[in-house]
């Protein structure tokens, strides 16, 4: 499956130690990055291709040259935050990252530092993850007794800090300007951008904000060069990308593979196919804010983000890669998403408040029977009503599965309210579908 | 969004101990301002006593000089931060879309059956608290639950049983299974 760059250490025992992870060669490539100008190193970062596995998929090297100079900072600090809030449905694949290996994060973050000139750095990791938070403060604990993070590391002169901070349960706080806001002791509540964080983010200064797996891979494209990054993946997505994958498959779990793979090569021969022999119905490809694809797209898509959007309308978001057979309720699994969007929006937005809560309501009712013909027009005109008319992406998120599910499903949706109202059991309680329980 | 749980009844008015202000100043040099502090000075109020009540979070403002109304307002964004007393064990069963596609729904029902939880979750012995929560970034390991700090994955409702029995025994929280530390799982049967 090729070259592993973020999940290299993740089956030698004791890799979240620092012992294991030095003689994995873990840190080695500091003395490298401080021989560099910090220009240098977002140049090669920008020359690999690296994009941000946040789920935007935004360039990392072209987001780090947003920052502005020294100058022109007016003796601001620079921030660096670590998105680790992986709340996104279906996504879990930053939580074996930090697990399994948190020194590699480390690394990645103190070179991105030192390209930032950057000297106070944040872990922002879901309230949900203290046990992972533990591990992580020991593995900051174990760096700093080291002398790789603190005052002059490793005798290079650059000083640089890092903290974990532990939010406390709310989806929105991974929405970069909302985990800025909890930060900094407010509600975690988004903020229109612009001013975009890296010109003015934490307190006021610039500030940078990857997710988790973006830094991971900083270590080794710094190591192995711009070009042999490059050289994996496809041209416009460059690199290895993991991906969670959870559903209707026999080998859940999360998979390194190069960008590019074929759709149905990714699901029949990494992921051992859908479980029970059963036909493909849908995969939800980027965690639950992106569009579904059918069975027929997943034919003509491959791993990476162009193919997606291409020949699926689709994203690869954060590679949650959720799969559903043939005997998955698409009205109940929609419910299902709508209920999640439903209790995260932050309520800000009175499109998003008040759309995510009448969306769900109409699905309930079209779930249990209960939903007229009508009801539908009304759900797909709020959708497009909460698409793009919110401060935040959260909006989008919740109205993109409703717009795709009633499309590429129609004929199930028509089902449920073609029948005379109330003539229907009501299925509330019932499973989502056969292939599990 | 904040769902403005009721005030909670006062325990009387708190203060710190030797102890835990020594912790507030490590928390404190963390942050270039006295609010950024104000998510995990709640951390550790919640741990050492248990919920957020009123007095709890008037001792907050007063530690961060910020207004008593901003520490209400942060800790009612927050599902995690208690504005209301639970049991001992607090049991977060996932009902997200990938554990629902593998059975989620039959788990939580067994918790509710074995729970008989009332309308704030809690059961008639008052050891534990059960929520219906969204993805904890377990999607792969489903159906599952969070108990207190702990993940509990591939559920079923035997170990379920083995679980809530244990702790009504009152035996300590059992170790997670093995396959929280994997990646990757084969099937199993
Ligand atoms: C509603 C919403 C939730 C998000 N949740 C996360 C998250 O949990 N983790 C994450 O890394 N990015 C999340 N993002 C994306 C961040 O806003 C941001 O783009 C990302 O952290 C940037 O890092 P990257 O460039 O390395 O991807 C979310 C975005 C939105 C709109
Ligand atoms: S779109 Fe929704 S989540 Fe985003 S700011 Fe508006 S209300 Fe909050
Ligand atoms: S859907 Fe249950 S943990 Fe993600």
């Amino acid at each position: 499956m090729g070259p592993k760059i973020l999940s290299a250490n993740w089956d030698v025992p004791g890799s979240h130690t620092l012992d294991v992870a030095r003689s994995r060669g873990t840190y080695s490539r500091l003395a490298k990055a401080f021989s560099l100008q910090p220009s240098e190193i977002t140049q090669v970062v920008k020359d690999s291709g690296l994009r941000g596995r946040g789920g935007a998929g935004f360039p990392t090297g072209m987001k780090w040259s947003f920052v502005p100079s020294k100058e022109k900072r007016g003796g601001k600090p620079v921030y660096l935050l670590c998105n680790a809030d992986e709340s996104e449905p279906g996504t879990f694949k930053d939580r074996y990252c930090m697990w399994l290996d948190p020194h590699l994060l480390i690394e990645g973050m103190i070179i991105a530092a030192w390209a930032l000139d950057c000297h106070t750095a944040y872990i922002y990791i879901r309230g949900e993850f203290r046990f992972i938070q533990e591990r992580l403060d020991a593995a900051v604990a174990e760096a700093y007794a080291a002398g790789l993070l603190g005052k002059n590391i490793l005798g290079s002169g650059f000083d640089f800090d890092l903290h974990v901070h532990l939010g406390a349960g709310a989806y929105i706080c991974g929405e970069e300007t909302a985990l800025i806001s909890s930060l900094e002791g407010e509600k975690g509540q988004p903020k229109l951008k612009p001013p975009f964080p890296a010109v003015e983010g934490a307190w006021k200064a610039p500030t940078v904000v990857n997710n988790v797996e973006t830094l991971a891979a900083v270590p080794w494209i710094l190591e192995n060069g711009a070009a042999a990054y490059k050289a994996l993946g496809t041209e416009k997505a460059p690199g290895t990308k993991l991906f969670s994958v959870s559903g209707h498959v026999n080998k859940p779990g999360v998979y390194e593979i190069p960008m590019g793979m074929p759709m149905r090569q990714f699901l029949d021969e990494v992921c051992g196919g859908v479980k029970g022999g059963k036909k493909l119905k849908a995969i939800i490809p980027g965690g639950s804010s992106v569009p579904v694809m059918t069975a027929d797209e997943v034919d003509k898509c491959s791993m990476d983000y162009e193919s997606i959007n291409a020949n699926a309308g689709s994203y690869l978001g954060s590679g949650g890669f959720i799969v559903m057979d043939e005997t998955t309720d698409m009205v109940a699994a929609l419910t299902n998403l709508l209920r999640f969007y439903a209790h995260e929006s932050c309520g800000q937005c009175t499109p998003c408040r008040e759309g995510c809560g009448w969306m769900y309501q109409i699905l309930c009712r079209v779930r249990d029977g209960y939903a007229t013909p009508e009801d539908l027009g009304t759900l797909r005109d709020l959708a497009d009503n909460i698409h793009s008319k919110t401060i935040c992406f959260f909006g989008a998120s919740a109205a993109m599965p409703v717009q795709s599910f009633l499309t590429k499903f129609r004929d199930e949706f028509l089902q449920r309210v073609q029948r005379p109202a109330g003539s229907m059991t009501v299925v509330a309680s019932a499973p989502i579908a056969a292939g599990g329980a | 969004m904040s769902h403005g749980a009721a005030p909670a009844a006062s325990r009387g008015p708190r203060e710190w101990s030797h102890d835990q202000l020594a912790k507030i100043d490590v928390i404190l040099a963390k942050y270039p301002t006295k609010q950024s502090a104000i998510m995990p000075v709640l951390w550790l109020a919640q741990d050492d006593f248990g919920w957020l009540d009123l007095d709890v979070m008037r001792l907050v403002a007063r530690t961060l000089q910020i207004p008593p109304s901003h520490v209400h307002a942060v800790a009612s964004f927050y599902t995690m931060f208690k504005k209301v007393p639970t049991g001992r064990y607090v049991i977060d069963v996932c009902q997200t879309l990938s554990c629902a596609l593998v059975g989620a729904e039959a788990i939580i029902a067994h918790l509710e059956r074995v729970l008989e939880p009332d309308a704030h979750g809690n059961s008639k012995d008052g050891l534990f608290t059960l929520h219906k929560v969204e993805c904890l970034a377990s999607c792969g390991s489903g159906p599952m639950m969070q108990v207190n700090e702990h993940f509990y994955e591939f559920l079923t409702p035997d170990s379920v049983d083995q679980i809530i029995h244990g702790l009504r025994s009152g035996n300590p929280l059992p170790t997670p299974r093995p396959e929280a530390n994997e990646w990757q799982w084969a099937p199993r049967s």
